[in-house]
Order: C-alpha cells, then structure tokens, then sequence
C-alpha cells in the first residue's frame, strides 16, 4: 500500500511538472495580455510529432529533442507574427474564435502531415531502465528524469522572473500594461518573447512525454483543458500559482484515480466501489477547481478577481 | 426601432416558413437525405439560439454549452433504457437536468468574468464530458444505441423523418417566441444592462448576479431540449455531444449569425452546418478550410466577425 502510494505519487508529480511547462507560458500569456489562447495545446501536440520525426531522421532522441526546442519557438514566433499580434485590442470572443480555428487548422494539418494513428518513439536507452525506490519497487529512469526537467525550468523560469531585467519586465507589465510601455519597454517586443518562449515550453513538454504517452492528434485537447483548470486553480499571470496549482492538479488527478475505488471499498462493495471511482476520479480535478474558486474567485496566487 | 421590428418579422416569417417548405422541397427532389441533415440544423439552430441569449444578451461567452446537449441526448438514453420513451418524459427530465446543472455550474462560474469565465465554462463541460465517457453502463466512450425513437401518447409518431422534422421546427419556433418574449421584457433589459455596465445595474437597485444566473439556467435547459432532438434524429447517444469542439462550434454559429439577434443565431446554424456539409463533399479534411476561413474573416473585418455581420438594433 505505501509502495503503492509513492509510486502513484510520483506519477501524479510527473503529471504536474508536464501541466506546469504547459500552463506556465500560458498564464503569462493570459495575464499579461488579458488573452485567451486555445491553441497552446496544439504547439504540445506538435512538439510531441516534431520529436518523432527529428529523433527518425537523427536517430537519437537527444538531437530530436534538440532541433524540437527551436522548431516550435519558430513556430511560436510565427503564429504570434502572423495571428496573435493582430488580436491582443480585440474582445475576447475573437480571440475566442480565432485561436479555436487554428486548433481545428493544426490538428488537421497534423492528420494530414502524419496520420490518423498514434506514433511512439522508445526513449534513449541510456534512460530507458529503471531504477529501486523502497525494497522490491522500481521506477523508470526516463519519468524521473521528467520530473527532473520540469524541476529545472521551474528553478530557471524563477531565476529568469526574479532576478533578470526581462523578467522584471515582465512582472511590471503584468500589474500596469499602459505604465510599463509610457516608461519605454517595448511591450510589442516583450510579448513576442514571452510567446515564441511559451511555446517553446509548450514544445518541450510534448518532446519529453513522446516516449511515455502515445503520439496523436488528440493529445494536447485534454493537457490544455486541464491547463486551464491549473491556470484558474493558481491564478491568472501568475507562475508560482501555475506551477502550485500544476502539482496540486497532477497529484489530485493521479491519487484520485488509483486510490478513489480503493477508498469507497470500505463504504460499499467492490465491484460498485469500483464502478463508482472510476466515474467519479475524472471529476476530481474539476470539484476542486470548483472548491477553490468559491473560496478564492482570483485563484490561489492570483492578484484580481 | 419599429422599422427594425418590422424587418426582424419579415426575416422571421422567411426563416420559418423557409423551414416549413423544406419537406417539400425534399420530395419533389427526392432526396430524403436533405430532412435529415435540416433535422440536425433545427437542433443545433435551438442551442445557438439558447447561447445567443446569454452570449449575445448577456455578455456570458459559455465555452461550455455542448454539455447540455449531451446532458439532454443522456436524457433519452437512459430514460429509454428503463422503459420510458414518452417524449414528454424526455423533454421534462432533459429540462430539469440541464437546468441543474447550469444551476450549479453556472452559480460558481458567474463569480467570475472574462477570461475566467471562458475557461471554467470549458472546464465543467469538460468534466460532464469525461463523467459519460467513464459511464461504462451506457457505453462510456462508445455511447449507446437507441432502438426506438421517443414516443407521443404510446404512439411512434416520430419514426417518420419527416414528423420528427416537423416537431423539431414547431420547438424551434416555441423557443424562439420564448426567447424574444424574454428579451423583450423587464428582465431581457436589466439582463442587456448588466452587460453594458454591472455596476451602474447595481446602482439603480439591480443584482446583475441573479439575472445573469436566471439567464443561464434558461439557456442550459433549451439547450437540453436541443439535444433531446438531436439524440432521436441520430439514434444514437454518446460522450461526442459533449466534445469541447461542439461548444466551439456553437459559438461560431451564434457569431457567424450576429450576437444579440436571435434570428441571426438561427441563421449562423444553418449556414455553419451546410458549410460544413458542403466542404465535407470535397474532402474529408473540411476543417483546415473551416478553420482558416474562421481566422481569416476573425482577423480581416475590422472588428472581427461581430463587426461584419453586426447585428440591427442591438
């Protein structure tokens, strides 16, 4: 049982890690520029395929990891110059509208590019056994090192936020947009880096669970819903509370969907116990959104309502 | 403004009785397949009608409203799979259900705005979403098959495509007199006013929350009716109603018409639907089309869609 508990448990912290690189780019999105960005799970998606390829045409999933990080900053770079930049004055239901329509663009492109069936690729063999935790368990190398990765760029994303002059930047135009552009940043620019860098966030998340989840065109709907669910939980603009609420939802998520049957057992049979959990585990994430928003309507770290 | 009145009856009179003739036009044709595809439009016409309402009236962009359809298409399956097929039966229990749940839902969501409410309107439909995929006693992702069609007094009335047709239009049609008698009224105008300025609603002595929450409540429940229809013209029921791209779709049908005018939303379900028919003959990969067309008129007509097909009086 305690085996069981750890192991599930650091699941749920891979889980967390990955929402956390997603959500992260996309809560400064969201709260810098008060805009709704849909198709930030796609640039996941195609991180993940990007991957795929790279890694067939190099041979090593290293290099394809590689050349994926630039590719989907490219990407990001390019869809902020040719979409996004046109639709930051405008109301939120065209922004809406626009994003939904490059999520159904990107997802047939991709159809179409590579197929309708899942791809996989093995992670690299220097970290593909696993390791012992507590007596008989053991853990795959390539999850820590999941983990470990999240880890990092949640230590770099904060050194870059606290402590460098394009984050103070950046937290300066997240509490007064109009100030921090009379005082001379280029706030056009700045939002350029803080897309193509989001993205690119995006595209590492994809590239590293390539070889943990299957590759397919409907991976980046689900990550991006519960995205936003971390994004509420934690509050809008706000990477501390992105990065707690990611946790807090890959935890909830993972524990409630192994231990919720176990947990009901003791109040009904098992066979019901069982039916029961797995309707309820899936609702989990979203009851506790629906807690903390009536407790705290800005989100744990958010600053307005 | 009367003038406007009088041209929103004409527009009215053309759409309805265009729909009336439809049956017809279909057997000189002979082409049945055109009252089962208009069968599917009537539905969806009823729930861009219900979000117009609160979209277009109130301000509330619901990313979120394909969970009532599905909540109103369960309400067949399962009331069907204990015996009941009465449509009454499955009108009523769609209605409470999705009024329920609005109710719910939509008491936490209007605690926030904007952003906010967008993705936690997305969020709980989600959850409905995977609350039926996990449903394993009706088919969890698979859904379920409806072996019969909702009956009126014992009677399979509705078997016919065509009487199925028929009922879907009267609905639509009782929907939108509901809809233009609530937009009109007292709470249609505190509702259009808690849109433009919550603050000064309050002022003069109004709750915006308890108007935009009665709002949703009606929303989600015609919605539910919506789906009701659509379950008995597929016979088939499943977590796909529920798809978060359904509540994009209807969004883009209500815009695509021109929010706050709820001829238009009819509108927009026809056009996105025959659209999307239409596309579908060519290839099946009609949403790269769908989807760059979306964009391009998003980012070409000065403020958006809204700007371009702006609606009269609103």
């Amino acid at each position: 049982m305690t085996s069981l508990f750890l192991l599930q448990l650091l699941n749920g912290v891979q889980l967390g890690v990955l929402l956390f690189l997603i959500a992260a780019g996309l809560t400064l999105v969201f709260g810098i520029m008060d805009f709704v960005n849909l198709a930030h799970g796609v640039i996941y998606m195609v991180g993940a395929y990007l991957v795929v390829m790279f890694a067939g045409m190099t041979g090593s999933y290293g290099l394809g990891l590689l050349l994926t990080l630039p590719a989907t900053l490219v990407i990001g770079l390019v869809l902020e110059a040719l979409i996004f930049r046109r639709l930051y004055d405008r109301p939120h239901l065209d922004q809406v509208l626009a994003t939904f329509g490059l999520v159904m663009v990107v997802t047939e492109l991709v159809k179409i590019i590579w197929g309708q069936s899942p791809l996989s690729i093995l992670p690299p063999d220097a970290l593909s056994g696993s390791v012992p935790l507590v007596g008989a368990l053991r853990y795959p190398v390539f999850r820590l090192v999941v983990i470990g990765a999240g880890l990092a760029v949640a230590v770099g994303l904060w050194l870059v936020i606290t402590r460098t002059r394009i984050g103070m930047q950046l937290r300066a135009g997240a509490s007064n947009r109009a100030m921090v552009g009379a005082l001379g940043v280029d706030i056009g620019r700045l939002f350029t880096v803080i897309f193509a860098f989001g993205a690119m966030l995006a595209g590492f998340a994809g590239a590293m669970v390539a070889p943990i989840l299957s590759v397919d065109p409907g991976m980046g709907e689900s990550v991006l819903i519960l995205a936003f669910v971390v994004i509420v939980i934690g509050g809008i603009g706000s990477v501390k509370g992105a990065f707690a609420g990611a946790l807090l939802v890959g935890i909830v998520d993972t524990l409630g969907r192994s231990f919720g049957p176990i947990i009901l057992r003791a109040v009904m049979e098992p066979s019901a116990a069982a039916q029961t959990g797995r309707v309820l585990a899936p609702m989990l994430v979203y009851v506790l959104m629906a807690a903390i928003l009536a407790a705290r309507p800005q989100g744990l770290f958010g600053a307005r309502p | 403004m009367t003038r406007w009145l009088m041209r929103r009856r004409v527009a009215a009179w053309l759409i309805f009785g265009g729909f009336a003739a439809l049956p017809l036009i279909a057997a000189l044709t002979g082409d049945p397949y055109l009252v089962v595809v208009a069968t599917r439009i009537l539905a969806f016409a009823m729930a861009a009608l219900a979000l117009d309402l609160i979209l277009g009236y109130g301000g509330m962009v619901s990313f979120g409203h394909a969970a009532y359809l599905g909540i109103g298409a369960y309400a067949v399956a399962i009331l069907s799979r204990a015996g009941i097929t009465d449509l009454g039966a499955h009108l009523g229990a769609a209605v409470i259900a999705g009024a329920a749940f609005a109710l719910v839902t939509g008491a936490i969501s209007l605690r926030t705005r904007g952003i906010y409410f967008i993705m936690i309107t997305l969020a709980f439909a989600q959850m409905a979403y995977f609350f039926f995929v996990s449903l394993s006693a009706y088919g969890g992702d698979d859904g379920v098959t409806l072996t019969t069609r909702s009956t009126v007094l014992g009677q399979d009335w509705l078997a016919d495509d065509r009487v199925l047709y028929y009922a879907a239009l009267a609905m639509l049609l009782g929907l939108y007199l509901l809809c233009v008698a609530i937009t009109g009224s007292r709470f249609g105008r505190v509702l259009t006013g808690a849109r433009e300025n919550p603050l000064r609603m309050q002022a003069v002595g109004f709750t915006p929350f308890r108007f935009q929450l009665t709002a949703f409540v009606i929303s989600g429940a015609m919605t539910a009716i919506a789906g009701v229809i659509l379950a008995n013209q597929a016979s088939f029921v499943s977590p796909s109603y529920m798809n978060w791209h359904r509540s994009g779709e209807l969004v883009v049908m209500v815009v695509l018409g021109g929010i706050g005018n709820l001829l238009g939303a009819i509108a927009g379900a026809t056009l996105a639907l025959l659209l999307e028919e239409w596309l579908a003959l060519f290839t099946e990969h009609w949403r790269l089309i769908f989807g760059t067309l979306l964009i391009l008129v998003v980012l070409f007509s000065r403020d958006g869609l809204t700007g371009l097909f702006k609606g009269r009086g609103k």
